[in-house]
């Protein structure tokens, strides 16, 4: 930026920006220590290196049983969303219709709804209808509040293609089916696979509404929040430091994904 | 355009509305049914009985938990939305564009980490013998009470609200037309008066959506102040939980679920009029 520059300034904002980091990364890499660290209520100066944490939820069979329900309700709510969002992107981006804004604020508000009301709106209905405290509640509840994640995701991606695409294939021959397979979703492909890893890392570290809805059938977020509850055990620091490890490997190849396409001519 | 719409629109058109319809305006409209409802011998019965709405209403608990967490929350807006912005101004404004990518994407991380993870890890940082009290004990400070009250609460709205806001205003001020600020400097405007005068008012709606964005966010959290400002007194959403887990009452967690929507409602149309008045100049 040109403009007056005041080395001092610059400096005291630099530094801002760096204390502001420290103050949101703090905790995360706080939680990699404490969790290799041998202390309960670890502080200065820190205990001895230790991977005893990681071996006790190794070892117990709890844990494990709520990682294979955060894995199996991940995959489903991955797909899900990622259809929904797929069909209310393409909407949005084809077509005009009476009521357009009111089908947009329905599929793009839930995240903006505190979870504890969407978790008891949830629990209340669920019950109702005799499909609370297993796996598929947490499945529906998540569905709703990614979808709107993949639809924004793959909407950026249309908002890319050249309308005219489209027209031309129609004009090649093809019906709209046809066009769909062979133009739309070959071009948002990278999209969809990005809605795929992303949706399946905001339904990992979701554990508010589960908590409300998931009953018995805990995933490990939920049971992260009863760690919390209950005796202090640097267990949760193990958990988050490996949940971390997968989101961000998730996040990672959705970039990948996301960019490569972008190389090659399209 | 057809008139009707056809088997291939609909195919995609409908499931996401059908899903959303379902599961997400029906659940949140059921909720106003159940404030209605009343629990007998443990269960709940459908009725239309405005007792659930009085007992709440009438209750000073009630009343002292809603006006702190409506405090808590613009508090917590306003603190996060000033310390965030000098760091937003240096990001969009100061930065080279590939350490602006950088930074935006290391703002990003947080999103992917659990919340109650970074929670539990600032315990350990704020608790009274932790890690924090325990620096400023080698400065020959301290220790000072940081956890179970509000400052606890307020630091960890702030870690759940921090990035967002940092990313929006960011987001906001790169949309200001840099020939106003350099018409500005060309005049001899100063640099605080310039952030003040030029890039405030015309960075204003993604500015004042950010810190909606915080209210939003502390207004609903319960895990911030159960887990840092120690619960007591509780919070809105802390009575959410409670009265939702310890037992059948949800007919009364509707009532205070629905007074919080009813409040988020009115906050959000407020700031985004706000936000838009005079958008045209």
């Amino acid at each position: 930026m040109t403009g007056n520059r005041n080395p001092l300034i610059n400096g005291l904002l630099k530094l801002h920006i760096t204390l502001c980091l420290i103050f949101i990364f703090a905790p995360i890499a706080g939680s990699f220590v404490f969790s290799l660290n041998s202390d309960r209520f670890p502080s200065l100066p820190l205990g001895s290196f230790s991977t005893e944490w990681y071996r006790l939820i190794w070892e117990d069979p709890l844990v494990w049983a709520g990682f294979f329900n955060t894995l199996l309700v991940g995959a489903c709510v991955a797909a899900i969303a990622t259809l929904l969002g797929f069909g209310g992107a393409y909407t949005d981006f084809r077509y005009k219709f009476f009521g357009k804004p009111v089908y947009l604020a329905l599929a793009l508000l839930p995240p903006t709804i505190p979870v504890v009301i969407m978790g008891l709106a949830m629990l209340a209905f669920l019950s109702r209808v005799s499909l609370s405290g297993n796996v598929i509640s947490v499945i529906i509840a998540h569905g709703v509040m990614c979808s709107p994640f993949a639809m924004a995701i793959i909407r950026l991606r249309l908002s890319q293609m050249d309308p005219d695409l489209e027209a031309a294939a129609w004009n090649l021959g093809g019906n709209e089916w046809v066009t769909m397979r062979h133009v739309i979703i070959p071009f948002t492909k990278p999209a969809i696979y990005a809605a795929l890893f992303i949706t399946m890392a905001v339904s990992f570290d979701e554990f508010a509404v589960a908590w409300f809805v998931s009953g018995l059938n805990e995933t490990l977020p939920v049971k992260v929040l009863g760690f919390l509850q209950g005796q202090v055990s640097p267990r949760i620091n193990a958990i988050g430091s490996l949940a971390f490890v997968s989101s961000i490997s998730f996040i990672v190849i959705a970039q990948l994904l996301m960019r490569n396409p972008e190389s090659k001519p399209s | 355009m057809n008139t009707r719409p056809s088997l291939f629109s609909l195919t995609f058109s409908l499931p996401l509305l059908i899903w959303q319809l379902a599961f997400f305006l029906f659940p949140l409209a059921f909720l106003v049914a159940l404030s209605f409802w009343t629990v007998r011998n443990f269960q709940m019965q459908p009725n239309f009985d405005t007792v659930n709405w009085v007992k709440i209403y009438s209750r000073s608990v009630f009343w002292d938990a809603y006006f702190r967490t409506l405090l808590l929350a613009s508090f917590s807006a306003a603190l996060i939305s000033l310390a965030a912005f000098p760091a937003s101004y240096a990001i969009s404004f100061k930065l080279g564009e590939n350490a602006k990518r950088w930074m935006i994407f290391v703002l990003i991380i947080p999103f992917f980490t659990s919340y109650l993870v970074r929670v539990y890890s600032l315990q350990v940082f704020l608790s009274d013998a932790g890690i924090l009290n325990a620096f400023l004990g080698y400065l020959g400070l301290g220790p000072y009470s940081m956890l179970n009250n509000s400052f606890g609460t307020l630091t960890g709205y702030a870690t759940l609200c921090l990035p967002l806001v940092i990313l929006l205003q960011v987001f906001s001020l790169n949309f200001v037309n840099r020939d106003l600020v350099e018409a500005a400097h060309n005049m001899r405007c100063g640099r605080l008066r310039t952030v003040l005068e030029v890039i405030i008012p015309s960075a204003k709606a993604g500015l004042v959506i950010a810190g909606l964005f915080a209210f939003i966010l502390s207004f609903g959290d319960f895990v911030s102040p159960l887990y840092l400002g120690g619960g007591n007194p509780p919070t809105l959403s802390i009575m959410i939980t409670d009265i939702t887990k310890s037992g059948q009452q949800w007919p009364r967690a509707a009532v205070v679920a629905l007074t919080m929507i009813a409040t988020l409602l009115t906050v959000a149309f407020a700031a985004i009029k706000f936000a838009y008045r005079e958008a045209g100049k």
